[in-house]
């Protein structure tokens, strides 16, 4: 069994010392290392964005695709393999704004996967532009004047399109945050971890300081129970979605792999792709 | 007797004119008739005018007919739209409830006959059978036996109740019979017996699913458009037989990106789509191409720009198919032009992407995807499934502890070993930004010159097999080129044109990129004159030709661009008119 030194791999991250990046790395170094997975076993997904290296920062088979689309391509590699264990990943940029649509219906398809975003409320990669996730009256390079727009909620967003596994962590809680990983892996059906995860270098408002100040732990609500989606949109307007840990999780919905019509059980790569002469002849006759 | 004839029916769409034309063409063909049908609708459901005309031959046609010979009319619309394409001495029948009458500019001595459709189906049980009246009439015109429909209504209703048969053959009786007692002469229409065959009627569309079924893709994520949706919606129908999925996707945006990560898993894969989504789909074309992820895409072509002419034909998008996407990838641009070529390409098109590793776009029209024709079984053995170049277990165990596959490793014919997620030994990276042997970015000058000699170099000097058919004069005064369903007409053209004593040659192209260049312009040496016949504004063929360098003193283009496809008679006349040489 592969531990997270297995799940390492020997490239340095081109990301600023600092960087919340390095934390989800880490925390999703472990997750994979305490699950009984070998490197192989996974494949990582992301975006473009600072956030969207990550495919190639961990030791598993990476694909880095397009702007705003991993999810369509992790989706796309379940489809194939359902036996792979599949990450995707980006930033709040890459997700919540570019592949908004993709994340909707990602999260009410409820595939297998898990999602993990490193939203920095900025651009970073395209040096500090400001993002949808940027608060109202945010100063960035684009909002000279501040931004005259609202954040949307993630949170919310993904409970409305009837996400079966939502939490959030923060690069400053690397233990919390690999436990949150962990269990969006575990779930069978779509996850996501929203992970604030600071640029350092952009945005000098959501600090780590910033974060630590404003953030409260659900853990601190001992009558917070997760499992009630109503609930779990009071929780996140409540906290202004400013809570970190598990927010929801339902365990009862089939994950869409498994509802495919004629599901097999052995995934589709195994599949000798020779089609029998039955089958051919009788698709024919259908044309008589 | 006739060897052909040329009938239609119209009315409101929603009224099932669909299934008349259908049940009347699949019959037929099951008689051993050869048929070409093509539908003409809008882009609603219910109302607005649509009609089918379907061409009934002795011998295969890939055409509509020029002229309509007999003309079944559920409104007076149908008529006044229809009309003017029945030749002198044609036949209407209509609904007698809309008293229908003749237009003026009608040719002379059309005939006709007003049929009580309606209240002679409501007699046989249900006004919906309205439509089997108009093809008992239409068999007496034919001199066709009334239940020349029963198989195939037997195999449409029969599984629900005998009931339904019998009420629909008793309607096809009446309408007959309420023909018959007008007591006309007929004698002028009669179709000669078929020449008996075994053949099958469908669309490209259906072909192109097909195919897929039968090259053993499994993946198939899509967003519905006309005319690209029969494609999934036929395998949608199929893949679960196999153990593959459709998946609806959100946009094609993510219908690309998904196939890609599909394909990259290693799957077969595909998507299809129409103008619009190809458009949507540019940026993950160049993915597949930077990343050699063997993806199939099926272009559907209809009327542009934007949304356009949602349902009707046009050859307007091969400069967006092979110039569309930002950058420089290799891509393989197959165009078939009959239902048969649509089957074979869609089995070498999952062929040729794993092969070179690469996108590959099946490129069709409007008429080749929806029009049903009469195709020849497809051949069982005929279809292979190669999978490329693989990485063999033993190569994969020579992966050095702690290192990364080449995945990219830069060969001579610039295609490099595969290897899936999950296999041991191949783990790599993957990435659109430019990259190294095992994927990792690298922007080095030296790099990128290197790596895009790999991909580009794929098809430098590559010619794929039967890019270019040919046929008719080996020097002809003037030569036609074409691409895609005009095939067809331009093959009645060369035929009539030949009768007349012309000398004229037909080179249709079937594969757009890697361009035929050499070949084509073999054929060009031979001729006086070439024209090239394409359904668009600008000539997208021609300059393609030019692009490619092909050269030739005499060249012109022939367009069309109403949204209709080519006819026989148009093209031969356009040559008629347009001959430098002449030499009758
Ligand atoms: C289609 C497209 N548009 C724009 C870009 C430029 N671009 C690259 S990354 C990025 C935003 C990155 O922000 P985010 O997703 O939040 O990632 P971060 O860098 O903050 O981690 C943009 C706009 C692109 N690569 N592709
Ligand atoms: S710019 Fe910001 S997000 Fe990008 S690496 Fe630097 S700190 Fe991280
Ligand atoms: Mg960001």
């Amino acid at each position: 069994m592969a531990t997270v030194k297995e799940f390492r791999n020997n490239v340095r991250p081109n990301w600023c010392p600092g960087c919340g990046d390095f934390a989800v790395q880490a925390a999703i170094q472990r997750a994979l290392g305490n699950l009984d997975l070998e490197p192989e076993q996974v494949a990582i997904i992301s975006g473009i964005g600072c956030s969207g290296r990550i495919s190639g920062y961990v030791n598993a088979y990476g694909f880095h695709g397009v702007h705003g689309r991993s999810l369509p391509v992790a989706q796309g590699v379940k489809l194939a393999n359902h036996d792979l264990t599949v990450i995707a990943s980006g930033g709040d940029g890459d997700g919540f704004g570019i592949g908004m649509g993709h994340f909707m219906h990602a999260a009410r398809r409820n595939m297998d996967i898990t999602y993990i975003v490193m939203d920095n409320q900025i651009y970073g990669l395209t040096k500090g532009q400001h993002s949808p996730t940027s608060a109202f009256g945010f100063k960035a390079k684009t909002t000279p004047a501040g931004n005259i727009e609202n954040a949307i909620s993630p949170l919310q967003i993904a409970l409305a399109a009837g996400i079966t596994y939502l939490a959030q962590g923060f690069s400053h809680d690397v233990n919390q945050l690999t436990e949150l990983i962990q269990g969006g892996i575990e779930h069978k059906g779509f996850s996501l971890i929203n992970v604030f995860s600071p640029c350092v270098t952009y945005n000098k408002v959501n600090t780590y300081e910033w974060y630590k100040q404003h953030i409260v732990h659900l853990e601190d609500f001992p009558d917070y129970t997760a499992d009630d989606r109503s609930a779990a949109m009071a929780k996140v307007a409540e906290t202004d979605g400013l809570c970190t840990g598990l927010v929801f999780r339902d365990d009862t919905r089939k994950p869409f792999d498994q509802l495919i019509q004629g599901y097999r059980p052995e995934p589709i790569i195994a599949q000798d792709l020779t089609l029998e002469r039955a089958v051919f002849d009788k698709a024919m006759a259908e044309f008589a | 007797m006739l060897q052909e004839l040329s009938w239609k029916v119209g009315g409101q769409q929603g009224e099932g004119i669909d299934s008349t034309g259908k049940t009347f063409a699949t019959s037929l063909n099951r008689m051993g008739y050869y048929i070409y049908s093509y539908r003409h609708f809008s882009s609603r459901i219910k109302g607005g005018h649509t009609n089918d005309k379907v061409r009934v031959s002795t011998s295969q046609k890939g055409s509509s007919a020029d002229f309509l010979d007999i003309l079944v009319a559920f409104d007076q619309e149908t008529i006044d739209f229809n009309g003017h394409e029945l030749h002198a001495g044609g036949i209407v029948i209509g609904d007698a409830k809309f008293n229908p009458v003749l237009p003026a500019n009608i040719a002379p001595n059309v005939r006709l006959f007003a049929i009580p459709f309606t209240k002679l189906a409501e007699q046989s049980g249900a006004v919906i059978m309205k439509n089997m009246v108009a093809l008992g009439a239409t068999a007496r015109v034919m001199g066709l036996d009334p239940k020349f429909c029963a198989p195939v209504l037997q195999s449409l209703f029969g599984r629900k109740s005998q009931k339904i048969v019998d009420q629909n053959l008793e309607a096809v009786q009446a309408g007959y019979d309420a023909l018959d007692a007008e007591g006309a002469d007929f004698s002028e229409y009669q179709l000669a017996p078929p020449v008996p065959d075994n053949h099958l009627l469908m669309i490209g569309n259906d072909a192109i699913g097909f195919g897929a079924l039968a090259a053993g893709a499994r993946v198939m994520p899509a967003y519905p458009i006309t005319p690209a949706s029969d494609v999934m919606e036929y395998l949608i129908k199929k893949l679960p037989l196999v153990g593959g999925v459709v998946v609806q996707t959100e946009d094609e945006i993510a219908a690309l990106n998904m196939t890609i990560g599909a394909a990259y898993a290693g799957a077969r894969a595909l998507t299809a789509t129409s103008g619009p989504g190809l458009s949507l789909m540019m940026e993950a074309m160049g993915l597949a191409g930077m990343t050699e992820t063997p993806v199939v895409i099926v272009d559907t072509q209809r009327g542009g720009p934007s949304t356009g002419l949602p349902t009707k034909h046009e050859q307007s998008d091969m400069f967006a198919v092979l110039f569309g996407n930002h950058g420089e990838i290799p891509k393989i641009v197959l165009a078939p032009s009959t239902p048969e070529e649509c089957f074979y390409a869609t089995v070498d098109a999952f062929n040729y992407a794993e092969k070179y590793q690469c996108p590959v776009i099946l490129i069709t029209d409007l008429a080749l995807s929806l029009a049903s024709q009469s195709v020849k079984p497809f051949d069982y053995d005929a279809v292979t499934i190669d999978r490329g170049r693989l990485a063999s277990a033993e190569e994969l165990a020579q992966t050095p502890q702690g290192q990364m596959f080449k995945r990219y490793e830069r060969t001579q014919n610039g295609i490099s070993p595969r290897v899936f997620p999950g296999q041991k030994g191949g783990i790599h990276h993957v990435t659109g930004v430019e990259h190294s042997e095992i994927g990792r970015p690298d922007e080095v000058a030296s790099n990128h010159t290197a790596m895009m000699d790999k991909r580009l170099g794929k098809f430098r000097n590559v010619e794929l097999p039967n890019s270019v058919s040919y046929s008719g004069d080996a020097n002809p005064d003037v030569l036609l080129v074409g691409v895609g369903s005009s095939a067809g007409p331009i093959a009645e053209a060369l035929a009539r044109l030949k009768q007349e004593g012309l000398k004229v040659g037909h080179a249709h192209v079937k594969v757009l990129s890697p361009f035929p260049a050499k070949t084509l312009q073999s054929y060009l040496d031979k001729a006086k004159q070439v024209i090239v016949t394409e359904s668009n504004g600008t000539g997208q063929l021609l300059h393609l030709m030019r692009f490619a360098g092909l050269a030739h003193a005499e060249m012109s283009s022939f367009l069309k661009y109403d949204g209709t496809p080519f006819l026989p008679n148009e093209i031969a006349t356009q040559v008629k008119g347009s001959m430098l040489v002449w030499q009758r």
